[in-house]
């Protein structure tokens, strides 16, 4: 009863055709409890887009002064004070590169197992979902301990590239799976009608047909990767930064994100300001990989007019 | 030759096919393959901490979670200072972060309209794509002063009766900040899950709630949380799952003590900041056992949550088929 909007009994009033129509009472009550939770929700909202904004912002102000082609490209000084980040730019660009190489490959075929070979009740499909969720839940200090193991606790870039490759993957044949699984059966059947054989049709007309998202879904496991500092600390946490490499294997490479983490207490200013010129180069490219993942995402779909 | 002389009549590619091709039994064996080598390194991953844990678990046992005392250079090891930073660095983020997930989930599913949310949506995945050193970084040099500077003593006057929120300190290094910086990396993930739940409610369900005369926050209430609440709490584990696991972010702002307070001001560690800090500068063989016990103890955390947020979500999935 206490639902309905009845006026006290005994105090009934004439109707008035022209009393404005607002909401009283129990109505009234609900309404703004309506619009306090929705105002609540867009306060969240405009929360976590404050947090981007701040940090982004922050990087941006405090690092924009330090970036010169110079600082791009000289490496860190022999004791560790000033010099730039070239040899950084170019270890991270090394074992991101090569944990991609070994990642994409292996992600794309567990993808396509699942997506066009495994059938619906499959046992080794199921095992193979569970075994891909559980690496991309694993904590990424436990992929670092493993790789640690693999290698005998011997620093060496090449070790980062299989801790990162460990990363990427489930995030690559998670995405492509859901990719190949929009693909429309048709062009299947189509395939199958002219006899073409199983892995032809998959080469060459399923996979070109998914390489948008596939892309899409690469490029964002690599913005990923990229950012991963635990792994690296602890496969890769001893190297020389005054020295360009470009031999990844045997010993440690100089990075990007180690860079930052390693000089985050730096007691002087000026370190400091290169630390943020570190985040800034760092901050830059894994936003930038987001949004041309997202375009490319956009175009692919309008390809595909979905 | 034609393309007509290649065709040849063959069984039903999904059925039992009495000729398979060789390229089909190769790309199916390198897709095996690929298979195999994520289950041979899944498996390896397990053996190999737990191979490397056993020399510790044999000398401590289950005692190792109970003690406090962690001095590397006399071989005493226990995990407890570790264990309760973790448990409540994680609680602390997951309770900040919850709430805050939903809200965004529901603002971008429901709420916002269509060109805010084509704005808002993206902005709040691409914090997710902000690396977490470079957070933790920020977190050290501008949160955690800020946090000293300006919200510590209001806390406390407000909260300080709980004995949480106890004495200001000094540096802001603190479980609270390192808290905080962990609800950050996690809202964005949680929020993307959740709002694509509440996408999926049926609009019949929505319309007809508001068709007998819902508001807003009834339908949210009454229609769209219920039905999607296992969803969300497995999307809540999955975030538990990141904040338990992440190492450097943490390393960077909780300051690293090694002592149990009950004040969320002061220093703590958790289990994965301390491995990553220290699995390069072991003292002695009983150090790196210790610091892969600790790393067991993080991956049977992280596989129980893990499997409890499958089990709910499959629960979920069959319940609506």
């Amino acid at each position: 009863v206490s639902d309905v909007d009845l006026e006290p009994i005994g105090g009934v009033a004439p109707f008035d055709p022209t009393a404005p129509l607002t909401p009283s009472g129990n109505l009234r009550r609900r309404l703004i409890v309506s619009g306090i939770s929705q105002g609540v929700a867009g306060v969240a909202a405009a929360i976590a887009v404050a947090a981007l904004l701040l940090v982004t912002v922050e990087v941006i102000a405090r690092g924009a002064g330090v970036i010169s082609w110079s600082f791009l490209t000289t490496n860190a000084s022999q004791f560790g004070v000033g010099g730039g980040i070239g040899s950084a730019i170019i270890g991270s660009a090394l074992i991101v590169g090569c944990g991609a190489v070994i990642a994409i490959p292996l992600g794309v075929l567990c993808a396509i197992y699942l997506a066009e070979f495994a059938g619906p009740r499959s046992h080794m499909a199921k095992l193979l979902r569970t075994a891909l969720d559980m690496t991309q839940g694993l904590p990424t200090v436990v992929i670092g301990l493993f790789v640690f193991g693999l290698f005998s606790g011997k620093p060496s870039g090449f070790a980062g590239s299989v801790a990162l490759s460990m990363i990427m993957l489930p995030l690559i044949a998670r995405t492509s799976q859901e990719v190949l699984r929009t693909i429309p059966s048709s062009l299947r059947e189509a395939s199958d009608a002219l006899g073409v054989d199983r892995w032809r049709s998959i080469l060459g007309v399923i996979l070109p047909a998914a390489m948008g998202g596939i892309a899409t879904g690469t490029i964002l496991a690599i913005a990923r990767a990229a950012g991963e500092t635990a792994p690296l600390l602890i496969v890769d946490g001893i190297y020389n930064a005054s020295k360009t490499t470009i031999n990844i294997f045997g010993h440690g490479v100089p990075n990007i994100p180690l860079s930052i983490y390693e000089a985050a207490e730096s007691p002087t200013p000026d370190a400091l300001a290169r630390v943020w010129g570190t985040a800034l180069v760092l901050l830059a490219l894994i936003l930038i990989a987001n949004i041309a993942a997202r375009l490319l995402l956009a175009r692919s779909r309008r390809r595909m007019g979905l | 030759m034609s393309v007509w002389a290649q065709l040849r009549p063959r069984a039903g590619t999904r059925g039992p096919s009495l000729e398979v091709s060789r390229g089909d039994l190769i790309l199916r064996g390198l897709c095996l393959g690929a298979g195999g080598l994520v289950l041979a390194a899944l498996v390896g991953l397990v053996y190999e901490i737990v191979h490397g844990a056993a020399p510790a678990f044999d000398k401590y046992g289950l005692a190792f979670l109970g003690h406090t005392t962690w001095a590397p250079n006399f071989s005493h090891f226990g995990a407890a200072a570790m264990l309760y930073g973790t448990a409540v660095t994680s609680a602390l983020a997951l309770l900040i972060a919850t709430p805050l997930s939903i809200g965004i989930g529901l603002f971008l599913a429901m709420l916002a309209p269509k060109p805010v949310r084509t704005v808002v949506g993206p902005l709040v995945e691409m914090l997710a794509a902000i690396p977490s050193v470079i957070l933790g970084f920020f977190g050290i040099i501008v949160f955690a002063p800020f946090i000293a500077g300006h919200v510590e003593k209001p806390l406390h006057d407000i909260l300080g009766w709980t004995g949480l929120f106890g004495t200001p300190q000094q540096t802001g290094l603190s479980m609270f900040t390192a808290s905080l910086i962990l609800a950050t990396m996690i809202v964005p993930i949680v929020a993307a899950l959740s709002r694509d739940l509440f996408l999926s409610v049926p609009s019949e369900l929505k319309d007809g709630a508001e068709a007998l005369g819902a508001t807003r926050w009834e339908v949210i209430r009454g229609v769209v949380i219920p039905t999607t609440l296992p969803g969300v709490f497995s999307a809540v584990m999955l975030g538990l799952g990141r904040a338990l696991g992440e190492a450097l972010a943490v390393s960077l702002t909780i300051g690293g003590g090694t002592v149990i307070y009950a004040n969320l001001y002061q220093t703590g560690d958790t289990l994965a900041a301390r491995i990553a800090t220290e699995i390069n500068y072991i003292v002695n063989p009983m150090h790196r056992h210790a610091l892969y016990y600790l790393a067991l103890i993080l991956l049977v955390i992280g596989v129980v949550t893990n499997l409890l947020a499958r089990l709910i979500a499959r629960r979920y999935t069959a319940g609506r088929v």
